[in-house]
């Protein structure tokens, strides 16, 4: 049995890992998920979280911000926006809360269907629960 | 017949010109190498996004609860074209083959019985649409100020184009733009996006010997991924124009430059030809003077 597996974070702007990797913790829309080697095929989308990947190197960790994984014989993330985790200081950290919350603002002044409203806070509600996660302020309330 | 201060002159311009084209030749070599590392950056994303796509469009597209935008709303009544050029000119036929094609392609969708609305991205392609199609303009989106163009830029454009089609003002969207073959070929390209047409060739196989689960359910990771399907295909696009414009600038200058050469020997011929028979004319008054005494 294969202990590791290919896996590739890609952004649309760039590819941003591409190793080996023994497990995967993906931030998934239903709850986090953990892929390791020969899991069952799954396509998930993502929320904002953080993506954690262990390799025999040790572990990395990123900070995504949307977009969806997809399980097979490799393991694809296809990030809507993918930040390593040290690079996100509180000023990149505010402007990923901000946009979050200008969305939520936008919808919920022009859409009628109130589960885009509900899509909006939830995607502001895990903004700002990546911030609390990496120790970082979002100086906004959550609603 | 000019005289050997005016051909001086003519030579010294056409030097200085021909200094001017050789530098942009080159700043466009060096943005197009930059070009075509982000188009090449941003295949990865596009290759895989559009090979889950296809599994996902083959597995719901023929239901009828399919979303709209991949079923599309059943007509084709109001056509958007979505035409994407440069902010900047001197790039030899770049602008005007995309713009011909957006023409043909409205001419055909008019002589059809269709409505054409027209979304420009770019401001050569407005100039240039402007005479015959101004009035069916309905929106602009102005990137001079946008050194790089990123993902971001994309989302704005496609954010446009899919409230636009949520408000119901068109059935089809199109995007027109050049595809980079090389410095010397780009290929003008026109590619619809709404309803969205993922090709399932390639994936056919991968796809139907994995059976993947879905995490929410298919048709909600699909309502969720089709927006961003929009996104990125404009975002290739606008890498693919982006990398076209500096491979056509780069060749128009070179060509630019040739000429130049060309035109500066051809006018130092000139330059000594009329330089010898002013010579020659000399002696003559000299030699002619001195006979006479």
């Amino acid at each position: 049995m294969a202990d590791t597996m290919q896996f590739d974070l890609v952004s649309p702007e760039r590819r941003l890992l591409s190793t080996e990797a023994t497990s995967v913790q993906i931030p998934g829309a239903d709850g986090d998920l953990t892929a390791m080697p020969n899991h069952a095929p799954l396509i998930t989308t993502l929320r904002p979280g953080i993506l954690t990947v262990e390799t025999a190197k040790g572990s990395e960790q990123f900070v995504v911000t949307g977009g969806f994984a997809e399980i097979g014989e490799s393991l694809s993330v296809l990030a809507e926006k993918a930040l390593p985790r040290e690079d996100v200081d509180q000023a990149t950290y505010e402007a990923l809360v901000d946009e979050a919350h200008r969305i939520y603002q936008q919808t919920k002044e022009t859409a009628e269907d109130p589960g885009l409203v509900d899509d909006a806070v939830k995607l502001l509600q895990d903004m700002v629960a990546v911030g609390s996660h990496i120790g970082l302020d979002p100086k906004q309330p959550s609603i | 017949m000019p005289s050997l201060k005016d051909l001086k002159n003519r030579i010294e311009s056409v030097k200085s010109t021909r200094k001017i084209t050789k530098a942009m030749q080159m700043v466009a070599a060096a943005k197009l190498r930059r070009a075509q590392e982000a188009a090449e950056a941003a295949r990865p994303y596009a290759e895989r996004f559009n090979g889950v796509m296809a599994s996902l469009a083959a597995s719901v597209g023929d239901s009828d609860s399919a979303p709209r935008l991949l079923a599309g709303t059943g007509k084709s009544d109001v056509q958007l074209l979505v035409v994407m050029t440069s902010e900047r000119g001197l790039c030899g036929g770049f602008n005007t083959n995309i713009v011909k094609l957006a023409k043909t392609h409205a001419e055909k969708l008019q002589a059809e019985g269709k409505t054409v609305k027209i979304l420009t991205v770019g401001k050569k392609g407005r100039e240039q649409l402007k005479r015959d199609y101004g009035d069916l303009f309905v929106g602009h989106v102005d990137l001079s100020e946008v050194k790089r163009i990123g993902y971001g830029n994309a989302q704005d454009i496609a954010r446009d184009v899919l409230a636009r089609f949520d408000g119901g003002e068109f059935d089809v969207a199109t995007i027109f733009y050049a595809q980079f073959r090389s410095v010397i070929a780009q290929i003008p390209t026109a590619q619809q996006i709404i309803p969205a047409a993922y090709e399932s060739e390639g994936s056919d196989d991968a796809g139907e010997s994995t059976l993947y689960d879905y995490e929410p359910d298919e048709e909600a990771i699909l309502a969720d991924l089709l927006p961003r399907g929009v996104a990125t295909q404009i975002f290739a696009a606008l890498l693919e124009n982006g990398a076209s414009e500096q491979g056509a600038r780069m060749s128009a200058m070179d060509n630019a430059t040739r000429n130049a050469g060309e035109m500066i020997d051809k006018l130092t011929i000139e330059y000594n030809r009329s330089r010898q028979a002013v010579i020659t004319n000399e002696l003559i008054e000299i030699i002619s003077g001195a006979e006479a005494l």
